[in-house]
């Protein structure tokens, strides 16, 4: 950050409100609020060009946030578990956009399930953010797929149905970055979504956010409570933006680096465990273990990147394809006429 | 035996997978290089191999493009079809069979026989093809027939070369087929019946053969497509396919290699119609190819890409429905479907495309109505028009630049100082849009499907919801007189005939009998596109009785029609339909017409 005259601006010379949004209409104490917030934070840290971001969601509680951050960038309050489809379409259109996915755990897990799977499968280039409360909050509170068994609704049923868990899924599906987080942790959070922003691929961000109004009682383990006493921090991320000098001093063999493509890195100092991020089977291991004990471990749980994404593997022109004209598409009249010959 | 010379329809029964498309469309283009007008059918199963394949070459000195009933020469090349396709004969009829087949159980005296051991001589003169005798054994039967119908040497030769210009041994082989079965026909058969071709010198001059398919991916290349998306189905595959490969070659850049396209095959056609909306809303123009069970999926996108005012190009060559119904059959069956594809209040812009220059320019104005309108725009082709070959001249040359409707610019926005997304300044509904990615702070605007007033800010007000819909309406009056207006040929009659799309074909024809044969004159008025322009509503008001003709059960444009017009119009319609999944005849029109105007029934508005 810099001071330019009257006031901070980031490193594209903007000022923190330019990445404000209209005000939330979401319950007070939300946890999608918080993400809200910390979303605000990464972008404006990152130094996210507005009029390149493209806010796309699905429906749901989450998928209103949009409205709430960055106000002056492009928005797209899509269909029901559609949002995925329609950020492939934006990003075809032009590559230049920076895709900023915000869904639920039913806009994902179950209506979205699919769509969500066949993004992870084309590595599109995007950020996706699940807001993951475990509950449908906008028709009060009944289980989605993301509940785990045996947690209990407000009005007092019981999920017996298995936990869809969505980093397992997406590492099994072949993401190319995988992390867990909680809406009250932006300390984690921030790092982790600047470096889903650099990463060239789609990045999934599970991240718990308490529903106040539905599923924040005992019983539930998607609470405030039950989140903050089982929450293991794998360990404390770091975002390092292209360019500048990595200055923190860590002891050795405490700090992963995971460098991005864009020559970012993401510096991981270790607390709970030395888990190495580009080992999926560990990855799944951790995630697998932590369910049974009923803890909920947080962090980047696996990345993989330099692997093609969508655009690269289609091997687009790098001018948006939405700025090509007549001249760069219709075929060359002379080879019109000779494909018209008539017999 | 009386001779008759160009005008006689040949069908062709084979085993699908046998590789018979090859040999039939040799056939069909040597007849068509003797300047005699073809019109082929082909009617095949929803299968890979092994079940009954028909194929029909319709040949017609006047041109005629639609199917007709009557069968004349029957090469009948499967066994388990043998006697419904002989009793599918006109009486009188030729029959070139195999000779293994028994003719007495065809119990068909007054036909004409020519037996021909096709799969003895295939044996005998390629011992070592395997799997390829088969297909050489359909080229015999093309000998046989240039020999019985007198096609010259040369003709098929060049029609040879044409049809397997990529492979120059398959060329040799070919021919190779094609003179032993010309070889054998000479040495054993006696000519006993009369049908001849003659060749029409210049009958066929300017014209081409190309199926409906190719056209409209040819609309698509021409009319600036850059993201295509789509999910496998009978019958519009061949559509992206040709999409594909004419991509290959012109959508690349020379400089990089990189491509100036993007097609995605989705996992299924709620993602691709996803990304058709998506990418328009980006500002690329994008496409979707389909048929019927891909409609049905596409609903909400169609519903949300109407009213977020999002543009993008829904192709639906149709089939028969509902439900799977006959995947390889053709249909008029989303007509209605489409045009109000979604729930709530949704007006769709529908282009009726009847020929291949159609499908071809109507697939390229779609991309500009979609922007010029930001709505979804559906061009309705079928499997007649999409996967048969058809005679056309040849496709014109775009001569307009692409319309890309209101965008603002960042330019336009720092001019301005104000916009709403939302706001209608012109007063014809359309209001401005801006892409992402423009470089101003005021450029960007939250889209969604939810209600939203001028700003696209979430608003639940009776009032504010109710002025949008208005607005809807009100732009959907505009792209009436934007879409292609209907073509009519009115020599004064107080009959009129209304269809679209390919019963097109069968209404020439059925004016023709109907003028020549029963002394009546009929006007005909052929409707282009949905909303339909005024000048239909005039057209009906010229005339005592309009009988509305489609291939589907329920008449869903005379449905339409009686629901838009004024009532007392209304009642001066009649419906004509068409629905077993053949391409519509001219019978099928001129007998319900008849038995009408004879005051047999419906003597006021209903079906016929």
């Amino acid at each position: 950050m810099t001071t330019d005259g009257g006031g901070t601006v980031n490193l594209i010379g903007l000022p923190r409100d330019a990445y404000k949004g209209l005000p939330t209409t979401l319950c007070a104490g939300c946890g999608h609020n918080s993400i809200t917030n910390h979303l605000v934070k990464a972008l404006y840290e990152y130094g996210a060009a507005p009029h390149l971001l493209a806010k796309m969601s699905g429906i749901g509680c989450s998928s209103k946030t949009p409205a709430y951050f960055v106000e002056r960038a492009h928005g797209f309050n899509g269909l029901h578990g559609r949002m995925p489809s329609a950020a492939i379409g934006a990003k075809l259109a032009n590559r230049e956009l920076l895709i900023l996915g915000i869904s639920g755990d039913g806009d994902t897990a179950s209506i979205g399930l699919g769509q969500f799977a066949h993004m992870v499968r084309r590595n599109l280039d995007c950020t996706y953010l699940i807001e993951n409360n475990g509950c449908y909050g906008l028709t009060k509170g009944q289980f989605s797929a993301t509940a785990d068994p045996g947690s209990r609704a407000k009005s007092g049923a019981v999920n017996d149905y298995d936990v869809i868990d969505l980093c397992a899924l997406a590492i099994e599906l072949g993401a190319t970055f995988v992390a867990r987080s909680f809406s009250g942790d932006g300390k984690q959070l921030v790092p982790l979504l600047q470096a889903a922003f650099s990463h060239r691929g789609t990045a999934v961000l599970d991240v718990v956010s308490p529903c106040v109004t539905f599923n924040d009682h005992d019983g539930s383990t998607k609470s405030y409570g039950y989140v903050r006493d089982h929450d293991v921090l794998l360990h404390a991320p770091d975002f390092i933006r292209a360019g500048k000098e990595i200055t923190v001093d860590y002891e050795p063999g405490t700090v992963r680096d995971v460098e991005l493509e864009d020559g970012s890195h993401l510096l991981l100092r270790k607390i709970a465990a030395d888990h190495d991020p580009a080992d999926a089977l560990a990855a799944l291991r951790l995630i697998r273990e932590a369910r049974a004990r009923g803890e909920i471990v947080t962090g980047l749980l696996y990345a993989r990147p330099g692997v093609a994404d969508l655009c690269e593997r289609e091997y687009l022109v790098e001018v948006p394809l939405a700025r090509l004209g007549e001249g760069d598409l219709r075929i060359p009249r002379d080879d019109w006429e000779r494909m018209m010959q008539p017999l | 035996m009386h001779d008759v010379a160009n005008d006689f329809t040949i069908r062709v029964a084979t085993v699908n997978g046998s590789g018979s498309q090859s040999s039939n469309l040799v056939l069909t283009s040597a007849i068509f290089r003797m300047g005699i007008p073809v019109a082929p059918k082909n009617v095949f199963p929803s299968n890979i191999e092994g079940l009954p394949t028909w194929y029909d070459i319709r040949l017609s000195p006047r041109g005629y493009r639609c199917r007709t009933r009557d069968v004349d020469l029957l090469v009948a090349l499967n066994a388990s079809t043998w006697r419904e396709d002989v009793a599918g004969l006109r009486r009188g009829g030729v029959v070139v069979h195999e000779a293994a087949y028994p003719v007495a159980q065809a119990q068909r005296d007054d036909l004409v026989y020519y037996a021909v051991p096709f799969a003895q001589l295939a044996k005998e003169h390629f011992p070592q093809a395997g799997d390829l005798r088969k297909y050489l054994l359909n080229m015999l039967y093309v000998g046989v027939l240039a020999h019985l119908l007198e096609i010259p040497e040369e003709v098929v030769e060049s029609a040879v070369q044409a049809q397997f210009s990529r492979k120059a041994s398959a060329v040799a082989t070919n021919l190779e087929a094609v003179r032993i079965g010309r070889t054998y026909a000479r040495d054993h058969l006696e000519k006993r019946d009369g049908l001849r071709l003659r060749a029409i010198p210049g009958g066929t001059d300017g014209l081409l053969l190309m199926d409906g398919n190719r056209a409209a991916a040819l609309g698509c290349i021409q009319g600036g497509c850059t993201v295509a998306a789509w999910y496998p189905i009978t019958p519009s595959t061949s559509l992206v396919e040709h999409f594909i490969q004419l991509c290959e070659r012109y959508r690349v850049d020379p400089a990089t290699g990189r491509k100036r396209v993007a097609i995605i095959q989705a996992e299924d056609e709620l993602a691709a119609a996803g990304i058709v909306f998506g990418a328009g809303w980006a500002g690329a123009r994008a496409m979707t190819s389909t048929s019927g069970p891909g409609i049905s999926l596409m609903a909400e996108w169609a519903g949300y890409g109407y009213f977020a005012e999002i543009p993008g190009v829904i192709i639906d060559v149709q089939r028969v429905g509902p439900s799977t119904g006959l995947p390889t059959r053709t249909m008029q069956g989303d007509l209605s479907f489409a045009y109000q594809l979604s729930h709530g209040d949704t007006k769709h812009i529908v282009l009726l495309p009847a020929t291949v220059r159609e499908a071809y320019e109507f697939a390229m104005q779609a991309f500009d109505l979609a922007e010029r309108f930001q709505t979804p725009v559906f061009v309705l082709s079928d499997l007649d028009l999409g996967m048969n070959s058809w005679m056309t001249e040849p496709l014109p040359y775009p001569e307009r630049p692409f319309d890309r409707g209101k965008v603002l610019s960042a330019e336009d926005l720092a001019r301005l100082g104000d916009w709403a997304r939302y706001e209608d300044v012109d007063g014809d509904g359309i209001c401005r849009r801006t892409l992402p990615g423009t470089d101003h702070p005021a450029a960007g605007y939250f889209t969604r499907g939810t209600g939203h007033d001028e700003r696209s800010r979430y608003s639940e007000r009776p009032e504010t919801w109710k002025r949008n819909l208005d607005r809807l309406a009100r732009k959907y009056e505009t792209a009436r007189n934007a879409v292609p207006p209907p073509v009519s040929d009115e020599p004064g009659s107080p009959i009129g005939l209304l269809a679209y799309g390919t019963t097109h074909h069968a209404v020439v024809e059925a004016r023709d009998l109907l003028r020549e044969r029963e002394g009546i004159e009929t006007d005909y008025l052929r409707v282009r596109a949905l909303p339909h322009s005024r000048t239909v509503e005039e057209f009906v008001a010229r005339h005592e009785r309009i009988y509305v003709a489609e291939q589907n059960r329920d008449g869903q444009l005379y449905g339409i029609l009686r629901a838009e017009l004024p009532a007392e119009l209304a009642g001066r319609l009649r419906s004509v339909c068409h629905y077993d999944g053949v391409p519509v005849d001219a019978l099928a029109i001129v007998e319900p017409l008849l038995e009408c105007e004879r005051g047999a029934r419906a003597p006021i508005g209903g079906r016929v």
